[in-house]
């Protein structure tokens, strides 16, 4: 069975291209629109990785970050922040609730993919 | 009788010895080997208080009201059990504060108030007078008494041929000699102290001798003597207990000569200013009375034996001559001459210099430092000009006292003279005791009293003295003036009964001391005079203020200072003053150019001691650039000046204010730093995409071409959003910082309003929505500018579409003319705006729908723009919506 990625983010271009990049890696995409889709799709299966936008509507990237770090049953699924906001102490925020990585927009395609590619591997 | 070429030469031996052991006494002093180190001087100098009064008029006194001589010395005695106490602390203070004199001393308790030390000089001077006429008229009388077979003291003789005259030459003389000779800085006089000291003793040994001589001389024993004099009613009455009425008078005189023993001029000089230890009023306390006690033995043997041996008609008053003179004893009569002279000069020459002091420093010196002070500043050397204000002071002083004697005091035995000069000096009383134990008496009080004190003294005592000499009319004593009999000078509103010295004593004091106690309590006390108070009060109290603790604020040259300082003492004088304090503290004297607060405050100590305290502090206040405060006085200051509080006040406001200003600005910077940080969000979202799917491109060639074009199609709709972004975040700097250019005018509203639609009505259409307009057939005139009304309402109503539901969406535009305005109004039947975020949503990036419906497809900045550009109209946006049942948006404006 391929890995799993689950795209989140509320900018449908943004979700759009992260799906085709993901799916062209070959791994198996889910996505969501907000965070609450996010823990939902995470409810019905967890994926292997996280790729998470920061400011979303609802519940916003580290709220979600927090609630998957917080269940043990999850302690697997790597997160890579996605933030168009660059400054340093949301970077160290989203590392500090336990995400994995932590990736700036706008974003390389190569190096996404090289990224979530080392996280699965 | 004896040889006036006998008499007068042996008197100005006296005299030149008395000179020589001051001169030698001064001398010693310099070497520091004080003659006066043995408390037994400092006793012997306070029974200066023994004057001629003593020597002859307590004689006298007793001679006509037998024990009626006792009160004026019962009431020193009495007050010397309170002298460690009292005593000590005038002295301490005093020294503390260079006082000078009995003036200084008031003037400088009661905040160095040059008025006040005036004040005392005057009433001093002219109540002192009737004492100086009394001790010129014993010295001429006594020494008529020996020369002259038959005395005739009776007439007046003109002032050349009369003996008082040429006494009060000489004494004035002596008394420059004694006091004036030099100025220092401690204004004390060793050799003076000396000399009367030795005069004390003089005058007791000669009194005690005839009082010896009479006893055993003329009688067996003094119990021989008593009893011969019991054998006649008249002299019996002299040594009774007196009656009630008479025990009033005693009371009041043992009161009065208790008080003034520390209030004459010359007891505050012997007793407070040339005191040299503390430890000298303890024992002065028990040897003072004792030497009383001794004085006074005699008085009634001598006055008893008098009266036996001259009958009643007898001067009574020169019974210590004529007893000696009637028994050929020449040598003792001498002698006994030498003693009252002693007592007569003693008390000149130490009350002509402690006035002279008073004239010179509280006086003189202020009326100088008023009225010509560049005068002052000019001459290089004024201790010159202040040994010849001195000295002409003396002279003044002793011509009052001889012009009293000459035309008042014929009529008036010896002690009745000194009761009005003792009546005087006590109206210092109760401002020096309240001074120093009192802290709330205060310069107004001081003044009130003392003032209605002494008017009280001039009216009831001096006046009728004049009156009773011829000099005015006598009928105000028995009528009153105006015929007002309750204004009689001696039964002052009807209070009668009483002596007239112990009724001018009941109504000064009852008024002195009244008005003292009542203004001081409803007067409020000055910086310096708080200051002072506790310096007073708190003499003795051990740690407290000491002189040391003074701040210093600016700068005085050590050479300003010095030269300011010698110019009142002498340029020797203030050099080696200076360079002892210098070394005192270890420092050389030369090596110091700018000074210290502490050498300012010896400076000023010392010139106190020239000038007196308030001079002084005009002085150094010249010198000293900024200001000689004390610790004190700065607590007090900060304590009290409501201008302070007031102004911390100030301080404290401006300093919120800054505060405030502060943290609008760290939230100004807050909302910058939030604002870039959003603007690169949005920025970086399309970016975002648009770097996301040319990556995809040119990394994936062989797409199909649906794909293709959708990623491409993707790529330009993110770019005009980037730009729209762009182009507002510029608009809306433009707006806030007012450089946008602007075109406003008067122009039609509907016409503006139809252009708008005209431009949002496909984007309606492309939804399904039709815009209902509301709108008036003929123009409104509206004052805007053209383009940027018309960006207001495409934002309102592209946010209208954006918000209705697709298909049954609903969207109005209206145009209403107000009273206050033309009023543009765009509604729709969208979501709505929750009441709390209807100011919020014109904020900048404020995206209300955010949480709700998703994230809209907008920059969050328009509503902000658009309020921007209205306000800049003059005009009003706002929203009344609730959530679930739309939203309708108003633009008010001007019309035009």
């Amino acid at each position: 069975m391929g890995r799993s990625v689950l795209v989140v983010d509320d900018e449908t271009n943004i979700v759009m291209s992260l799906e085709f990049l993901m799916r062209q890696a070959g791994f198996e995409v889910r996505v969501a629109r907000d965070g609450e889709q996010a823990l939902d799709e995470m409810a019905k299966q967890a994926p292997d990785l996280i790729l998470l936008d920061v400011m979303m509507p609802k519940r916003d990237g580290y709220d979600v970050c927090q609630t998957v770090r917080a269940n043990p049953e999850w302690k697997n699924v790597r997160i890579i922040m996605l933030t168009a906001k660059g400054r340093d102490i949301e970077r160290e925020k989203g590392l500090a609730l336990g995400a994995d990585d932590y990736i700036t927009k706008p974003f390389s395609t190569r190096e996404v993919v090289e990224r979530v590619r080392q996280y699965l591997s | 009788m004896l040889n006036p070429w006998l008499v007068i030469p042996v008197a100005l031996a006296y005299l030149f010895l008395l000179f020589a052991l001051a001169w030698w006494g001064d001398r010693r002093a310099d070497q520091g080997k004080s003659l006066i180190s043995w408390p037994g001087i400092y006793a012997l100098s306070i029974a200066v208080y023994c004057t001629s009064w003593t020597f002859y008029g307590s004689v006298g006194r007793a001679a006509s009201s037998g024990v009626g001589f006792l009160p004026i010395y019962l009431g020193p005695t009495l007050m010397a059990s309170l002298w460690w106490i009292l005593l000590r602390k005038m002295a301490r203070v005093s020294k503390a504060q260079r006082v000078t004199s009995i003036a200084d001393f008031l003037s400088a308790r009661y905040g160095k108030s040059t008025l006040l030390g005036g004040l005392v000089t005057v009433i001093a001077v002219i109540g002192i007078m009737p004492y100086i006429s009394l001790q010129l008229k014993a010295v001429s009388a006594s020494f008529q008494a020996l020369v002259l077979a038959v005395p005739e003291h009776k007439a007046v003789p003109p002032v050349f041929e009369d003996t008082a005259f040429y006494v009060a030459l000489l004494l004035a003389a002596f008394a420059i000699l004694f006091g004036t000779r030099h100025i220092d800085a401690s204004e004390r006089h060793e050799g003076m102290v000396a000399a009367i000291a030795f005069e004390s003793l003089i005058k007791l040994v000669a009194f005690m001798a005839v009082g010896l001589f009479v006893c055993f001389g003329f009688f067996q024993s003094p119990a021989q003597l008593f009893e011969v004099a019991a054998a006649d009613p008249q002299l019996l009455r002299l040594f009774t207990i007196p009656d009630a009425k008479a025990m009033g008078d005693f009371v009041a005189l043992t009161l009065l000569s208790g008080l003034v023993i520390i209030t004459l001029p010359r007891q505050f000089q012997v007793a407070v200013v040339e005191n040299v230890s503390e430890d000298h009023i303890r024992h002065a306390a028990w040897m003072f009375p004792l030497y009383l006690l001794l004085i006074n033995i005699f008085v009634l043997p001598i006055a008893l034996a008098g009266r036996l041996a001259f009958g009643p008609d007898a001067n009574p008053d020169l019974f210590v001559l004529d007893l000696p003179l009637g028994a050929g004893q020449s040598a003792l009569a001498l002698f006994a001459f030498l003693g009252g002279l002693s007592a007569a000069t003693g008390m000149i020459i130490v009350e002509t210099v402690a006035l002279a002091t008073m004239v010179c420093n509280d006086l003189v010196m202020p009326a100088l430092l008023r009225l010509a002070p560049s005068h002052l500043k000019d001459r290089a050397d004024l201790s010159g000009l202040l040994l010849s204000i001195r000295r002409w002071a003396i002279v003044g002083v002793v011509g009052l006292g001889y012009l009293y004697a000459h035309f008042i005091g014929q009529s008036y035995a010896l002690v009745s003279i000194g009761l009005v000069s003792f009546a005087a000096a006590a109206q210092f009383a109760p401002a020096l005791l309240g001074g120093i134990f009192w802290k709330g008496g205060t310069r107004a009080g001081a003044l009130c009293g003392l003032s209605a004190g002494a008017l009280i003294w001039f009216y009831t005592l001096l006046l009728p003295s004049f009156a009773r000499s011829g000099w005015i009319s006598g009928a105000f004593i028995e009528t009153g003036p105006f015929g007002l009999e309750l204004l009689k000078p001696y039964a002052l509103f009807g209070l009668s009964g009483f002596d007239s010295i112990t009724h001018a004593l009941i109504w000064s004091m009852l008024a002195n001391l009244g008005l003292y106690v009542a203004v001081s309590l409803v007067s409020s006390q000055g910086t310096l005079e708080r200051i002072q108070a506790t310096m007073f009060v708190d003499a003795l109290k051990p740690a407290g203020e000491s002189s040391g603790g003074r701040f210093w604020r600016g700068t005085a040259q050590m050479a300003d200072l010095l030269a300011l300082t010698a110019r009142f003492i002498g340029t020797e004088n203030a050099e080696r003053a200076f360079a002892a304090h210098a070394a005192e503290r270890g420092f050389e004297l030369s090596a110091m150019d700018v000074v210290d607060a502490d050498f300012v405050a010896f400076a000023e100590r010392l010139l106190a001691g020239a000038i007196g305290a308030a001079s002084a502090r005009v002085m150094v206040a010249s010198v000293a650039k900024g200001e000689v405060m004390g610790l004190t006085e700065v607590m007090e200051i900060l304590d009290e000046a409501s201008q302070v509080i007031a102004y911390s006040q100030k301080l404290e406001a401006a300093s919120a204010e800054l505060k405030a200003a502060n943290e609008r600005l760290t939230e100004l910077d807050r909302l910058k730093d939030d604002f870039v940080s959003t603007v690169t969000h949005e920025l970086r979202t399309p970016l975002t995409s648009i770097r996301s799917f040319s990556e995809i491109l040119r990394d994936n060639p062989d797409l199909d071409l649906t794909q293709r074009q959708e990623f491409l199609r993707i790529v330009v709709e993110e770019s005009e959003r980037l730009t729209r972004l762009i182009n507002q975040v510029l608009d809306l700097a433009k707006v806030e910082a007012g450089s946008l250019g602007w075109d406003i005018r008067p122009m039609d509203a509907v016409e503006v309003m139809e252009a708008a639609l005209a431009a949002t009505r496909r984007l309606a259409q492309d939804k399904g929505i039709v815009i209902e307009e509301l709108l008036p057939k003929a123009p409104l005139q509206v004052l805007a500018d053209r383009d940027r009304l018309i960006q207001v309402l495409i934002n309102l109503l592209s946010n209208a579409v954006k918000f209705t539901p697709q298909s049954n969406g609903r969207i109005r535009a209206e145009l209403v003319v107000r009273d206050d305005g033309i009023l543009f109004t765009v509604s729709d039947n969208g979501p709505g705006v929750p009441e709390a975020h209807h100011e919020a949503i014109f904020d900048k990036f404020r995206q209300v729908s955010d949480k709700q419906t998703g994230k809209p497809s907008g920059t969050g900045l328009g509503l902000a723009i658009s309020r921007g550009i209205v306000e800049h109209l003059n005009g009003r946006v706002w929203v009344e919506s609730q959530p679930g049942f739309g939203a309708t948006f108003h633009v008010l404006l001007p019309r035009a």
